[in-house]
């Protein structure tokens, strides 16, 4: 469709003409004017709602709503083209067979081995074995190797040792979807572990002997305590109400040394109308301080942030300080659970604070434990009622915890938003169907590609530059201080304004940092080589030889000039009162308009699918250059070559 | 960019020659020029009933008048009050924190005083027009609005001798009363009337801006800490008094002065540029941006200063680690 406006969400006056495009995967907007031919290109995974608004004099306007929090206002000049264009993307963006999915038809172009290697990246076994197990505690159990006892459980489940068979079964005949008890975390400096598990199936007064035997098990696998935790996330007049359904909670009463606590985060609907009534905050036109002050306590969203991250560290708490075990649940064991139980380990072991050990993370707690992918974030049309921002908000439990401690993670924001952002495109098959059986029916390793492999690939746009492995902060358990500390959490703009460039400092530190620190690291290998050389010149003074002077190619320059740093940017309109400025003509643009403002993801788009902001000023060659040593691996000896790594990496 | 008091037209509307002549020098013929009068249209007719007022429209023909009202004077410090009983507040849920930190405004002024800075450098650097900044008495708002829009327009109030040189200024020189209006800060009981937090505000707005641009400023927010302590209580005399005439010695034309500053107190600039001192307040990332810098005033871009708000109150060994690091990052290079 021609003559297309896209409205600037900040500045109304402000709106880009070109032409819609409708593909078989995107919604691609491509800007008119010649030089830059902007592109913005949408998924149509990513599209959470359309809406049509009413027809005004300048066309229909058209306002796509994404879920990665990107919002696209479009105006469409004739009413029927809008019509079509809304039929057709509510279609689109509500696929119903998985082989719609964009997974199945993006080609990076890596063979049949390549693909294979990358889903290889994070295996879960080896991750158990980094824990210590199987070991005197702790085994592995094939009970469920054709997901006959529990099928959003793995095939592979770690048990206590002296858990049989039996017990496993009998246990998750009294678990809600047979999600029986299983570990999630092993803490082999004092042998406490972190179970998960789904509510019992206890109603009043139901008892089942190899549920309280499996509890037991997993005490006994902990020979340093009498006890363990069992901590039920619902809070309380849910658990209980749950009772009369036939489910509930336990009984300390019937369950030998266990202490009960309940730790109430609410449910996915309660979730998911907060995140609900933050957007509308994050959409108020010129909001007071106010109006977003209110309508961001309003919403509770932060409440649950700190609910959610209170659990975990009252987890962590009883595993690190007090070596207890515990065992933890909701009602069905694959929401809250996994949020409180990754929270926890994050806390707990500095491995998953490094890339690769949070890739690990996420794929244990959350896909192969059987978070629901499908129902929760939408891959397929389905209830709007089993769709929350769960993940959303682990992810953001993570980046609370980042600002808390800057240099203890080894990966930095843009990894963060760059995941939220696949979970819900659909580009990778890593994060689809609702279990691991489900993706093995559909073979998903073999016919799509993993976001792992990918990211890793990337890796060196995803480094926190403050990270040092053997930094105090990096070492052992975090510990976020508790109450009183409800100022630490603060709006994440980052990811929920993502795309409203106007917004966010205009100069990332961590690039900046990141190239300070290649620069260094190119120097001193540099400073190094230019030893060696100056040696064996040495030498061959001595062997009187002649010496050729060469001359030594240097390799390229970061320029870390001054220049780099001073970017332009606009005013946005402080002022209401449009009419006290003398008027300008409408074609009297500002010429450093706001296409200039640099923010991470114009620097480092890996992706084209996000909505790239291709243009670039002089100053952004020499903060994104990289060095060859990019990507970890020391250069040649010849590092005159000149490695030119393309800076938007096409996938 | 001129700043004055407000003109004392009173309810007879006095017409004053020289003033009009004053500003005349100012324009060009048929240029325009805008005041910011920082009271509300409402107040500033109020205050013509008190011996004050504004420009009438038929004696300054090329000046526009804009109001942006700025809070001041006691409704400011019990706003700062009230922002530090909330920090303090140990019993304050997360349910209740948002609306309790509303409820003090201070972030509201914040971003007030942020938006009208913007709007003078506006005038200024965009409209090239030429602006009169005012309230009442010219020595509150007036100077914060124009300190703030210097620090926007001009890198040298960015670097660290050009900002001390801006203080002197637009500040200290410019006659912000510091002995009457940093007095007890915000724990005192004593409601004092004329204590307001104005260069406070000032210094909270430029930390917004170091958080929004880090890399043109070339001091940190240690630097912006220290000025805060100094204009409460130091062991310099340059915040010392509430003018030039109270701090100077017996001048020229035989003033009586009250403290002879200049003779029995050493400057605290001397002392934060010695290079051991002045090292610990720069900038790890400073790189000189010749351009304007512009803030967004969104409330998401607007945040508590939480090293100044909650200083004695969260440990900040995890922040200050960081920043430890930048420096080293930065420095190794």
């Amino acid at each position: 469709v021609e003559n297309v406006r896209l409205l600037d969400r900040v500045s109304s006056r402000k709106a880009a003409l070109g032409t819609l495009y409708l593909t078989a995967t995107h919604v691609i907007f491509v800007e008119n004017v010649s030089e830059t031919r902007k592109e913005t290109w949408v998924l149509h995974s990513q599209i959470s709602s359309i809406e049509k608004q009413a027809t005004t004099a300048t066309g229909c306007p058209l306002l796509i709503r994404c879920k990665n929090f990107q919002v696209i206002q479009l105006i469409i000049p004739q009413e029927r083209d809008c019509h079509d264009v809304y039929i057709s993307l509510i279609r689109l963006a509500r696929p119903v067979k998985y082989e719609e999915l964009y997974c199945f038809s993006f080609n990076p172009k890596l063979d049949k081995e390549e693909r294979e290697q990358g889903w290889k990246l994070v295996d879960l076994n080896e991750e158990y074995n980094r824990m210590g197990i199987p070991n005197n505690y702790w085994q592995i159990s094939d009970v469920n190797r054709d997901y006959g006892v529990c099928d959003s459980y793995p095939t592979e489940v770690y048990v206590p040792k002296s858990a049989t068979a039996h017990i496993i079964v009998g246990s998750s005949k009294f678990r809600s979807r047979r999600r029986f008890p299983a570990l999630s975390y092993y803490c082999k400096d004092n042998n406490a572990s972190i179970c998960r598990s789904s509510q019992p199936l206890s109603g009043f007064s139901a008892r089942c002997l190899e549920d309280e035997q499996m509890l037991q098990a997993i005490r006994k696998a902990n020979p340093g305590s009498d006890f363990i935790y069992v901590v039920d996330t619902r809070p309380k007049l849910n658990a209980m109400a749950n009772r009369a359904a036939g489910k509930g909670y336990e009984n300390e009463d019937n369950y030998s040394n266990i202490k009960f606590q309940f730790i109430g985060i609410e449910n996915i609907h309660v979730m998911r109308n907060s995140l609900q009534k933050m957007l509308e905050v994050c959409e108020l036109k010129s909001p007071s301080m106010s109006d977003f002050l209110w309508g961001l306590e309003n919403s509770g969203w932060l409440k649950h942030i700190k609910a959610i991250m209170d659990a975990g560290i009252f987890i962590a708490k009883a595993v690190a300080e007090e070596g207890v075990s515990v065992l933890v649940h909701c009602s069905d064991g694959w929401d809250r659970t996994a949020q409180v139980c990754s929270v926890a380990s994050l806390l707990l072991d500095p491995y998953y604070r490094t890339m690769k050990g949070f890739m690990v993370l996420i794929e244990k707690d959350w896909v192969s434990f059987g978070h629901k992918f499908n129902h929760r974030y939408g891959n397929l049309d389905g209830d709007p009622k089993e769709i929350s921002p769960v993940i959303d908000q682990f992810i953001e439990c993570v980046w609370q915890l980042m600002e808390q401690f800057p240099c203890a993670f080894e990966f930095n924001e843009r990894f963060l938003i760059h995941i939220q952002h696949h979970i819900y495109s659909c580009q990778f098959g890593n994060f689809l169907c609702n279990s691991q059986k489900e993706r093995r029916e559909l073979k998903i390793q073999e016919r799509t590609y993993s976001l792992w492999d990918h990211l890793w690939k990337n890796r060196a746009d995803y480094l926190n530059p403050l990270y040092r492995s053997e930094h105090s902060q990096t070492q052992g358990t975090l510990h976020p201080q508790m109450a009183p500390c409800n100022f630490l959490y603060k709006f994440w703009s980052g990811m929920y304004n993502r795309f409203e460039k106007g917004l966010h400092p205009r100069q990332s530190v961590t690039d900046y940092l990141m190239a300070v620190k290649e620069e260094t690291q190119q120097l001193e290998e540099e400073l190094e080589v230019l030893g060696e050389r100056l040696a064996n010149l040495q030498k061959l003074q001595l062997n009187g030889n002649k010496v050729n002077s060469k001359q030594q190619d240097r390799s390229k320059q970061l320029g870390l000039s001054a220049s780099s740093n001073s970017i332009a940017n606009t005013p946005q309109e402080y002022s209401n009162d449009l009419k006290s400025f003398p008027s300008r003509s409408p074609s009297q643009g500002d010429e450093e308009d706001s296409a200039l403002i640099l923010t991470q993801d114009n620097l480092k788009s890996s992706d084209p699918d996000l909505s790239v902001n291709s243009d670039q000023e002089s100053g952004v060659e020499d903060l994104s250059c990289r060095s060859p040593s990019a990507g970890g691996c020391l250069p040649s000896e010849d590092s005159g070559k000149d490695s030119d790594e393309a800076v938007c990496l096409a996938v | 960019m001129l700043r004055s008091g407000q003109p004392l037209t009173g309810p007879n509307r006095k017409r004053c020659h020289e003033d009009e002549v004053l500003l005349g020098t100012v324009l060009d013929e048929g240029e325009r020029g805008f005041i910011i009068d920082t009271r509300s249209a409402q107040a500033a007719k109020q205050a013509r009933m008190m011996g004050g007022g504004t420009e009438p429209k038929s004696s300054y023909p090329q000046w526009k008048r804009l109001h942006r009202p700025l809070e001041r004077g006691r409704p400011l410090q019990e706003s700062f009050i009230k922002l530090v009983e909330a920090c303090n507040d140990a019993s304050l849920s997360m349910d209740r924190w948002l609306s309790r930190l509303e409820s003090c405004r201070w972030l509201s002024h914040v971003k007030a005083a942020l938006s009208t800075a913007c709007l003078a450098a506006q005038c200024v650097d965009r409209e090239e027009v030429s602006v009169l900044v005012h309230g009442a008495e010219g020595t509150d708002t007036t100077l914060l609005v124009t300190a703030l829009a210097q620090v926007i327009l001009d890198p040298a109030c960015r670097t660290l001798v050009g900002f001390q040189g801006l203080l002197e200024r637009e500040w200290i020189k410019a006659g912000h009363p510091f002995h009457l209006r940093c007095a007890r800060s915000a724990y005192s009981h004593a409601r004092l009337k004329q204590e307001a937090p104005l260069f406070l505000l000032f210094l909270d707005c430029v930390w917004q801006l170091s958080r929004q641009f880090p890399f043109s400023l070339e001091f940190g927010e240690g630097l912006l800490l220290t000025l805060f302590d100094n204009a409460y209580a130091s062991d310099y005399g340059t915040f010392l008094c509430n003018n030039e005439k109270e701090r100077r010695v017996a001048g020229r034309w035989g003033q009586q002065c009250l403290c002879k500053v200049k003779e029995s107190t050493h400057s605290l600039w001397a002392w934060l540029n010695q290079p051991e001192e002045k090292k610990k307040y720069l900038n790890p990332l400073y790189s000189h941006n010749p351009l304007v810098i512009w803030p967004s005033v969104e409330p998401q871009s607007i945040q508590l200063w939480q090293g100044l708000f909650f200083r004695w109150i969260r440990s900040s060994q995890y922040l200050d680690e960081a920043q430890a690091e930048m420096q080293r990052l930065v420095q190794g290079n």
